[in-house]
């Protein structure tokens, strides 16, 4: 340490210093939204009845937590995700990979792909629940509607975007097509796959809170849906909320994986 | 005494596509005997290229033959290093033998005796993107040797380089290559790295392509690439070649 130029020292210097303006600043909003919240509510300013309050949303929280309910709509909803985002990833990594072994396949498919990923698939809701019945698996079954078609698409256009000359090269000494896959195109393409799986995440969420929000009987989304009916807006927004926090750690677990490969 | 161990005959190589087909190759007949140092010029976009596809079986020739022996085997240096940014040197040196299965304990000193020889033992469990761009093209040939082929084809091999770099690793390539004793096929844009390395230089037309003349090179003092270049042959040499390339401005 000792050995660096006073330059580098000052360049140290700023970068620590700016890591530390970033903090506190994205501390301070999120501290001013809540104490403004707060404050505003406490004065009668708007109506605790509509867009309840973050003490309201605490209390809310912690007596869900105490009589045992929280963790288990959590439980519900984070294992709904997690089912469909596991079954998204394998479907989506055994497509890609057919599609990319047979271009004639891929060139049938094509379309289809396309007008899958892009039709709004909340607009299968109530067929889903007349096909699947109301059950957990019909939320799963939305949510895999959601996620699996962009999953499939973002990991094959990794796929085909393998660098042709590593190919060329793998060719020249005569590499079967399972070679090429596995010495090239599986290991040059893990960021993408990571990026793909990064997508499917939220995708997953987002598919199981809309599964839930159709049908459901537990999870956080049925929580949205009952503290809606009910007019209990406490309970929709913590709800809200855990659900942004739940996003969040998802989100960071995935990144954390690809820091680790990127080394 | 001359052993040839490649006969190409009446090559053609026909490329299609939905509007047209380009008839790239037409006639080319050329043999190569052992340690033979070989080059092919000719002017952009003539398929030199496609000669050294067709060899090492990478593209099909639409007709004509190639006689070898069943037991030769072909490396193939193509222009760009292609080095796998995620394997380590060594490990890209291996990949050769790993996909033809050759990946023996001895095969493996084989290739670290190379690295030793040609100053890259201490890089070998670095990544490729710690080495300088002519470290990098040695390493591609060393990957390429791995397999012991009997006959080496270069593709434009130091194109990839700036021109100090290029006349540094010209010498060593060439060197390595005559120390292991290989025959080489090298295709270029560079008249004068032709001259400089080869013992024999075939001059393409324009496309469709035929061997328009063949130069056996003599030149007195042969010695290393660079050291060519000083000989007097060299400029008459390149001027006929160059005037056989026939370039129009």
């Amino acid at each position: 340490m000792s050995t660096y130029s006073e330059e580098h020292k000052n360049y140290l210097k700023k970068l620590k210093k700016e890591k530390i303006i970033i903090f506190i600043f994205r501390l301070f909003i999120i501290v001013a939204f809540l104490i403004g919240w707060e404050l505003l509510s406490k004065y009668h300013m708007i109506n605790t009845f509509l867009s309840s309050s973050p003490s309201h949303v605490l209390k809310t929280a912690s007596k869900l937590f105490y009589d045992g309910s929280l963790i288990k709509h959590i439980g519900i909803t984070m294992y709904e995700v997690l089912l469909s985002f596991i079954i998204a990833t394998v479907i989506g990594l055994v497509s890609a990979t057919i599609l990319w072994s047979n271009k004639t396949i891929s060139r049938i498919i094509d379309p289809y792909l396309t007008i899958l990923n892009s039709l709004p698939k909340v607009a299968l809701g109530p067929l889903i629940i007349i096909w699947v019945g109301a059950s957990v698996n019909s939320i799963v079954f939305m949510a895999l509607l959601i996620n699996t078609f962009i999953t499939i698409i973002n990991i094959y256009n990794g796929f085909i975007s393998t660098d042709k000359n590593y190919i060329t090269l793998l060719k020249s000494f005569q590499a079967s097509k399972k070679q090429i896959f596995t010495k090239v195109v599986l290991p040059s393409n893990y960021i993408n796959i990571i990026n793909a799986l990064k997508i499917n995440i939220s995708m997953s969420l987002i598919g199981v809170i809309m599964g839930e929000l159709l049908v459901s009987k537990s999870g956080l989304g049925y929580l949205i849906m009952y503290g809606s009916q009910v007019f209990n807006i406490d309970l929709v927004i913590t709800s809200v909320v855990i659900l942004g926090i739940i996003s969040y750690l998802m989100y960071f677990i995935i990144d954390k994986c690809e820091q680790k490969f990127r080394k | 005494m001359k052993d040839t161990i490649l006969k190409v005959k009446n090559l053609k190589k026909i490329y299609h596509d939905k509007k047209s087909e380009i008839v790239a190759l037409e006639n080319i007949n050329f043999e190569v005997n052992k340690n033979d140092f070989i080059s092919i010029v000719g002017p952009s976009g003539c398929g030199k290229s496609t000669i050294l596809s067709i060899l090492s079986k990478l593209e099909k020739q639409s007709d004509g033959n190639i006689e070898m022996d069943k037991n030769i085997t072909i490396g193939y240096m193509l222009q760009n290093d292609s080095l796998f940014s995620w394997r380590t040197i060594l490990e890209n040196c291996l990949i050769g033998l790993e996909v033809t299965k050759q990946l023996t304990s001895e095969n493996k000193q084989y290739v670290l005796d190379l690295l030793k020889t040609y100053g890259l033992y201490e890089f070998k469990d670095k990544y490729p993107s710690s080495l300088s761009g002519g470290m990098r093209q040695r390493v591609a040939l060393i990957r390429t040797l791995a397999i012991k082929p009997d006959i080496l084809l270069l593709d434009e091999p130091m194109s990839a380089l700036d021109y100090q770099s290029r006349l540094a690793i010209s010498d060593d390539i060439y060197k390595i290559i005559k120390n292991e004793g290989k025959t080489a096929i090298m295709v270029t844009h560079d008249i004068a790295e032709a001259i400089s390395m080869s013992d024999r230089i075939l001059v393409l037309s324009k496309r469709p392509s035929k061997v328009k003349k063949v130069y056996e090179i003599n030149l007195t003092d042969k010695s290393t690439p660079i050291n060519n270049r000083r000989c007097k042959e060299f400029s008459t040499y390149y001027d006929m070649i160059w005037r056989d390339l026939d370039v129009h401005i």
